[in-house]
């Protein structure tokens, strides 16, 4: 890797860090727990990651190919299974007026 | 550049501008649905863009098949855990799903090792390629194994149950982190030959350990910080993944969960009136000593008599604990709350942030039970008014009610910011049994003469006050 691409891609890691603070700091207490599921499902993005290494190793290396796939499976069992379970906890919030309704 | 490529590219850059909508309405009640949508709708995005990828164009039709096969795998298992689980048991699936993403980005890293090692030139061998490979072991070995240990705790497994002491946890703790960073240098230093397989295989193992042993020695109390904390570590592996092969959406997402992360750590830690670093290297200590002499007996109070009582009572704050939650009060205390109303009085609840196992977990509780969030109110909004509160319902809730935490520099919870509950005129505490729960530390707000005391099973309790009313 050289070095321009280096810095680039420690100024997009350093901007986003900023960015997630501002985003988060005002978050009201109720709303911890789906936050909180919520970006756990995010942090499966590296399901990216997997699904690319699984397929970059596929004419070298079959242990790298395994646990790729591996990789892939867990990384979905956290972003579906994170998605749904916030939908599941956020859908039980309700105001007052909603539940006269 | 080819079409291809830039085509992924702005896809990439679409998923993350979802990523941080939806991240932005989560904070909010009444766009979190949505927001959890959009960035869903960004995480679908983000796989097309990946599944179209000149890379894995490249890896033929059995990388599809495997792809596409373990996603279908992943996806069942994930949904049917989703819709299956208990409320009650939200804050150790939560932890497990965790830990899974962890495990997920350890595996990325060790298979660009072996794509770097199988002759693929999509994993480089300049230094800074290797140390952010090596810090995703690190990282992700760490949130997984973490939270694999915060998971059984949570769950109450039988080997946890005991708060384990390990003597000279830094130096142990230290010492791991150190030959785990020893790894990644000879990774560093030799990619390609014997040394790195070395680094790459000692890294591995003493990051595994590491996790266990920075998790094991921390109580149940203190799950709050440490779940917010393996969170933000996950995001962390997550976003370091995406240094190898360069990809910005993995450090894009990664890098906000991380900070999401670690700002509730910081709420939690606050909440608790503790430094993060105490909580993770201090020792705890064995209980202090009650510092007054004189030892008063907590009166108790019978169902019937507390049913007299709070029929009179025009105010009444609910401040729920973790042990709501272990007897599933939940929907009791919602029937009790609305028997309540009907006769006149007014009904809140006050939630101290760290109540319960994990950050808002007792929101989520009667969230479930059908309390209208409204009613829902932080400790901060209730403490003023609670000089006017008849009565304080205490359910299950212990340490956040501590006036030791005010008025007693001994004690260990001394400065911790509290539910003033016994600034109320009448004080319920419903307890299962005498004792001073799960922190050791003497709860002087049990003997106080405006405190009575009814023992049993909360759940029944409430179920019973309820039937009184209905009754009357």
């Amino acid at each position: 890797m050289d070095d321009q691409t280096i810095m680039l891609l420690i100024f997009v890691f350093i901007i986003a860090a900023f960015l997630g603070v501002e985003l988060i700091s005002k978050v009201p207490s109720q709303l911890h727990t789906p936050l909180m599921s919520g970006t756990n499902a995010i942090s499966g993005i590296t399901i990216v990651g997997a699904i690319a290494a699984c397929a970059i190793n596929m004419d070298n290396h079959a242990l790298g190919v395994i646990l790729g796939g591996i990789a892939i499976l867990f990384a979905t069992i956290n972003v579906i299974g994170g998605y749904f379970v916030t939908d599941r906890m956020l859908s039980m919030f309700k105001k007052k007026e909603d539940k006269k309704k | 550049m080819d079409f291809i490529d830039i085509f992924c590219i702005i896809l990439y850059m679409v998923a993350s501008v979802l990523f941080i909508m939806g991240i932005k309405k989560l904070g909010k009640a009444d766009t979190a649905r949505k927001g959890n949508l959009m960035s869903s709708i960004g995480m679908g995005i983000a796989v097309i863009s990946v599944l179209i990828s000149q890379d894995v164009f490249d890896g033929g039709f059995f990388a599809y098949l495997i792809i596409i096969l373990a996603i279908i795998a992943g996806s069942v298992i994930g949904f049917i855990w989703a819709k299956k689980v208990e409320m009650t048991g939200m804050p150790q699936l939560v932890a497990l799903f965790n830990g899974f993403g962890g495990l997920s980005s350890m595996l990325v890293a060790i298979s660009q090792y072996c794509a770097l090692k199988g002759g693929s030139d999509a994993v480089g061998t300049d230094a800074f390629t290797s140390l952010t490979l090596g810090l995703t072991i690190l990282i992700g070995a760490v949130a997984f194994t973490g939270s694999l240990i915060a998971w059984g705790k949570l769950a109450g497994l039988k080997m946890f149950k005991k708060n384990i002491v390990l003597p000279g946890k830094n130096f142990i703790n230290a010492g791991i982190t150190f030959v785990a960073v020893l790894g990644i240098i000879f990774y560093m230093i030799d990619p390609e030959g014997g040394l790195g397989l070395a680094g790459i295989l000692i890294t591995t193992i003493a990051s595994l350990v590491l996790g266990v042993t920075l998790v094991i020695t921390i109580g149940g109390g203190d799950m709050p910080v440490i779940i917010s904390f393996l969170n933000a570590l996950s995001g962390l592996a997550a976003a370091f993944a995406g240094f190898p092969i360069g990809n910005t959406v993995l450090i894009v997402s990664g890098c906000l969960v991380g900070a999401s992360g670690v700002i509730l750590t910081l709420i939690m830690c606050k909440a608790m009136n503790k430094s993060f670093a105490s909580l993770l290297f201090k020792t705890v200590k064995k209980k202090a000593s009650s510092a007054t002499g004189e030892h008063k007996e907590p009166k108790a109070l019978s169902v019937e008599d507390a049913f007299l009582i709070l029929e009179a009572a025009k105010s009444v704050v609910i401040v729920p604990g973790y042990g709501m939650a272990v007897a599933q009060a939940q929907h009791a205390v919602k029937e009790l709350c609305d028997v309540l109303e009907e006769n006149g009085c007014e009904v809140n609840f006050a939630i101290h942030p760290v109540a319960g196992r994990m950050p808002g977990h007792m929101n989520v509780l009667l969230a479930e039970a059908n309390v209208p969030y409204e009613q829902l109110k932080t400790s901060d909004e209730m403490n003023p008014q609670m000089p006017n509160v008849d009565i304080a319902i205490v359910i299950g809730a212990n340490d956040v009610v501590n006036p030791a935490a005010i008025n007693d520099e001994s004690s260990p919870i001394y400065g911790m910011p509290i539910v003033n509950a016994y600034e109320a005129r009448t004080v319920f505490v419903l307890k299962r049994g005498q004792g001073t729960g799960f922190s050791g530390i003497e709860n002087p707000l049990f003997t106080n003469d405006n405190t009575v005391m009814i023992y049993g099973d909360a759940k029944q309790t409430v179920s019973q006050l309820v039937v009184e009313f209905e009754n009357d």
